[in-house]
């Protein structure tokens, strides 16, 4: 990861090692945090503010479940489908976290390449990534229109607490358009890939930076990010 | 605790990161109107943040009129009141303090303070400034609008924010309060990531973390903290907008409105108030250390000396900000609680009492003995003390749960939170505006005008919001817009809310003053040179006054020392800029 080393600091041949480390870290100047970028930086610290948000809604979600007085719909029932004569539990919940989760070592792929500088495979894990991530917002969709065929809707539903329909569309979308976000910048990043940009540190459109084949990483963390909340409401929402 | 002393001078490692890739504008409309240099974006933040607070304040003359003399105006129906009371808190508290503190202050002190030639993501932080002002225009609309603003008051409680019996709670009036707060917080958050990376990871040679100068501590902290709370504030603003909007059920229990039975049933209204305070007690914070930040700036530079106990002001900042995050149910003692919660939340919230009165101490261990210049920033730091000071040992009366019952739907609690977060940081801000004036425009804020603003801003707080406190140890019930011929208020409470209402009249025709003296100044003040205060930190060591585009031309600066050399014996004059090399002999040498 050479071009990631930024700065070169005077600490670089003796650096503690563990918590002496850090803390020579945060106490030298220029850099809290040592060879990493400022991209870099501010992704995490964004996806540790996303987090909060998606705290705020699964902790709403539970607080409502929680507190409701009437019963709250089975999930394994109203997230089957009928396949061939069965009701299968959760069975397109499986395929589809399955789906997210495969996007995720794509995208590993992806980040590997891209350090190597090879720009065909970069772009085209990065694609076959965003492929899986809008299958899973294409499946994500199927399931709100069978529920919404089915009755659910925000302010109701057949089978029990009307929370359960506005908890479930406003979590899974808030999601799904996370999900949706991700996709639509994994073409834009995987087409400047492509095209060589950051071969040739050709300025941005809007922001007239250059950039780095370190932005197919930055992408890389907000998918996993992504990806590492669809377990949670996963399992929260459906295996509860 | 790690040597944070530089080793010898020659072991600072090259600067200039290649990442410094500015971008240039070529035409005004780049440079003046989407300008993506910091300062630019903090003017602009600042006079809207300004220009949306004069709405607030004219909205406090009308409260007060109300208040004072009930039965004079009658255009103040009480719909109106609420509607009033509503907006000045919400304006107040977002559009104004937190705007000004980190949009304002933020971008133009810390690349300034750190060193660095701009924000990390100009591109960002101007996108930040746009939907700001997006959140602004979207919320002077609803004083157009259909049913006017909201009234549901700024804490916006479900289930009366989006009922019929609420302002606006059935018009649009709360529907666009809560897109503006949305769009409010996604943009603060594409500043706010700027702030903290450029703190963290763009700060020029030689600047480490603890020799940063107070003011980027606080400000850091304190948007840090934004980065944590407004998220829940933006969850609760969404499931708002769900149930007004499409009928869900998140906050709303079953309700009877004139006598029909809504759709609404088994929501959460204390849901509501948990997300609401999760953010809204650290927002108080969000706003105050910005402020303590100043003020350590302000105290030591025109008191001539360096800042007592700066570690400790520096680990006090950062415990305050973390404890605030553990405090916010004492907003809702009387909302009902289990015994043993409101037990835990009054402990936390007395905990906080600690790190805050290490700060006030340390202010005036600074002042002792030091070399005073009553100039207006020192006379608004002292003011901003004395009141901090005051608002919080009533802060400390409310934190207990005994106390809060009786006390917190009175006028105590209104004079308490003025005092504590609407007074004294608002002291501050002039502070900093009298003490950054010169940097920002090259010239010094009239003397004699800013002496009126001063005196009649400071006791005109006094007699605002002193006698406060005794109405509402009376029992005068906060919320009321007139009190009407009630037993248990005695004729006294009348008299003097008249006189409150005619110091709050006083008092706001000074800000107008000091607003005249903002624009005045900038052709007619007098030249200020670049270093007026003869202060150490970086931001008065810029080439040019003001800084120019790219703040440090050709070279960027070297730190040598903390931000606190005043008066250091054997220095040849009273203050050593944080980038003199010096003779390596430096105050927090013996750290």
């Amino acid at each position: 990861m050479a071009e990631t080393t930024l700065t070169n600091t005077h600490m670089a041949q003796a650096r503690p090692q563990g918590w002496r480390g850090i803390a020579a870290d945060w106490s030298s100047d220029q850099r809290a945090f040592k060879n990493v970028s400022w991209g870099k930086a501010m992704m995490w610290i964004f996806l540790l503010s996303d987090t909060f948000i998606f705290g705020c809604f699964l902790l709403s979600y539970m607080t409502a479940r929680m507190s409701t007085t009437v019963p709250w719909p089975n999930p394994s029932e109203v997230f089957a489908l009928q396949i061939g004569g069965s009701d299968i539990p959760l069975i397109l919940i499986a395929i589809m976290t399955f789906v997210l989760i495969s996007s995720s070592g794509t995208m590993a792929m992806a980040v590997n390449f891209g350090y190597r500088h090879a720009r065909r495979k970069t772009a085209i894990l990065m694609l076959l990534t965003a492929v899986l991530g809008a299958t899973f917002v294409g499946m994500q969709a199927f399931e709100w229109t069978k529920l919404i065929r089915e009755g659910v809707r925000p302010w109701g539903n057949p089978w029990g607490a009307e929370q359960f329909g506005s908890s479930f569309f406003m979590i899974t979308g808030f999601h799904g358009t996370h999900v949706t976000i991700g996709v639509i910048f994994l073409i834009i990043i995987a087409r400047k890939v492509l095209r060589g940009d950051y071969d040739v540190g050709r300025r941005g459109f809007f922001t007239s930076r250059r950039g780095s084949y370190e932005n197919v990483e930055i992408m890389g963390l907000y998918w996993h990010f992504v990806d590492l909340v669809w377990v949670f409401i996963f399992a929260f929402f459906y295996l509860w | 605790m790690v040597d944070i002393t530089p080793r010898a001078v020659d072991a600072i490692p090259p600067a200039e990161v290649p990442e410094v890739e500015l971008y240039h504008p070529r035409s005004w409309w780049t440079t003046y109107v989407f300008a993506q240099d910091a300062k630019v974006i903090a003017i602009q933040y600042a006079c809207t943040a300004l220009a949306i607070g004069l709405v607030a304040l004219v909205l406090s003359w009308l409260m007060r009129l109300q208040l004072g003399f009930p039965d004079a105006f009658s255009f103040i129906t009480p719909e109106a009141y609420y509607q009033f009371i509503t907006m000045h808190g919400m304006i107040m508290v977002i559009y104004l303090l937190t705007a000004l503190f980190l949009g304002g202050f933020g971008n133009y002190l810390i690349p300034l303070m750190v060193g660095a030639r701009d924000m990390v993501f100009p591109y960002v932080n101007m996108l930040s400034y746009w939907i700001y002002l997006l959140a602004v225009l979207v919320l002077v609309t609803s004083f157009f609008a259909p049913g006017g603003p909201t009234g549901a008051g700024w804490t916006l409680y479900p289930p009366q924010a989006i009922l019929s019996g609420t302002p606006g709670g059935q018009d649009w009036g709360i529907i666009l309060m809560l897109s503006s707060l949305i769009l409010f917080i996604i943009g603060f958050t594409m500043g706010g990531l700027n702030y903290v990376v450029t703190v963290l990871q763009g700060r020029t040679r030689g600047m480490t973390l603890m020799r940063l100068p107070l003011t980027v501590w606080g400000i850091f902290t304190a948007t840090v903290m934004a980065l944590l709370a407004f998220p829940a504030l933006f969850v609760a603003c969404v499931m708002m907008l769900f149930d007004r909007l499409l009928g869900t059920s998140f906050f709303m229990p079953a309700v009877v409105e004139m006598g029909t039975q809504l759709q609404h049933r088994g929501g959460s209204p204390l849901l509501f108030q948990h997300l609401f305070w999760f953010f809204g007690h650290p927002e108080v914070y969000i706003v105050a250390l910005p402020a303590f930040g100043i003020v350590s700036d302000l105290i030591s530079t025109h008191a001539r000396k360096n800042i007592f106990g700066y570690r400790m002001m520096v680990w006090a900042i950062v415990g305050i900000g973390a404890l605030s995050f553990v405090v916010w149910a004492h907003h809702m003692y009387v909302s009902g609680m289990n015994p043993y919660f409101g037990f835990f939340f009054a402990t936390t919230t007395l905990i906080i009492a600690v790190p805050t009165a290490i700060k006030v101490y340390n202010w005036v261990l600074t002042l002792w003995r030091g070399d005073i210049h009553l100039t207006l920033p020192m006379l608004f730091a002292l003011a901003f003390i004395v009141t901090f000071v005051n608002g919080g040992l009533t802060g400390l009366f409310l934190g207990n749960v005994v106390v809060d019952v009786p006390l917190s739907d009175t006028m105590f609690v209104v004079a308490h939170f003025h005092m504590v977060m609407g007074v004294a940081p608002i002291l501050v801000v002039f502070g900093a505006i009298y003490h950054w004036y010169p940097k920002i425009t090259g010239r010094m804020l009239n003397q004699t005008m800013g002496q009126f603003h001063f005196w009649v801003t400071f006791l005109g707080a006094y007699a605002i919001f002193f006698p406060m406190h005794y109405l509402g140890l009376v029992g005068v019930p906060r919320r009321y817009p007139e009190l009407g011929q009630t037993a248990f208020i005695p004729d006294s409470v009348h008299t003097l809310n008249a006189f409150i209402s005619i110091a709050a009249l006083i008092v706001g025709f000074a800000q107008m003053v000091f607003l005249f003296n903002l624009i005045w100044s900038i052709r007619h003040g007098k030249e200020a040179g670049g270093n007026p205060w003869r202060a150490t930190s970086l931001e008065w060591q810029t080439p040019h006054t003001p800084p120019r585009h790219g703040n440090w031309g050709k070279e960027l600066p070297v730190v040598y020392r903390w931000a606190y050399d005043y008066s250091v014996p054997g220095a040849p004059q009273d203050f050593i800029p944080q980038n003199d090399p010096g003779t390596g002999r430096t105050a927090m040498g013996m750290a």
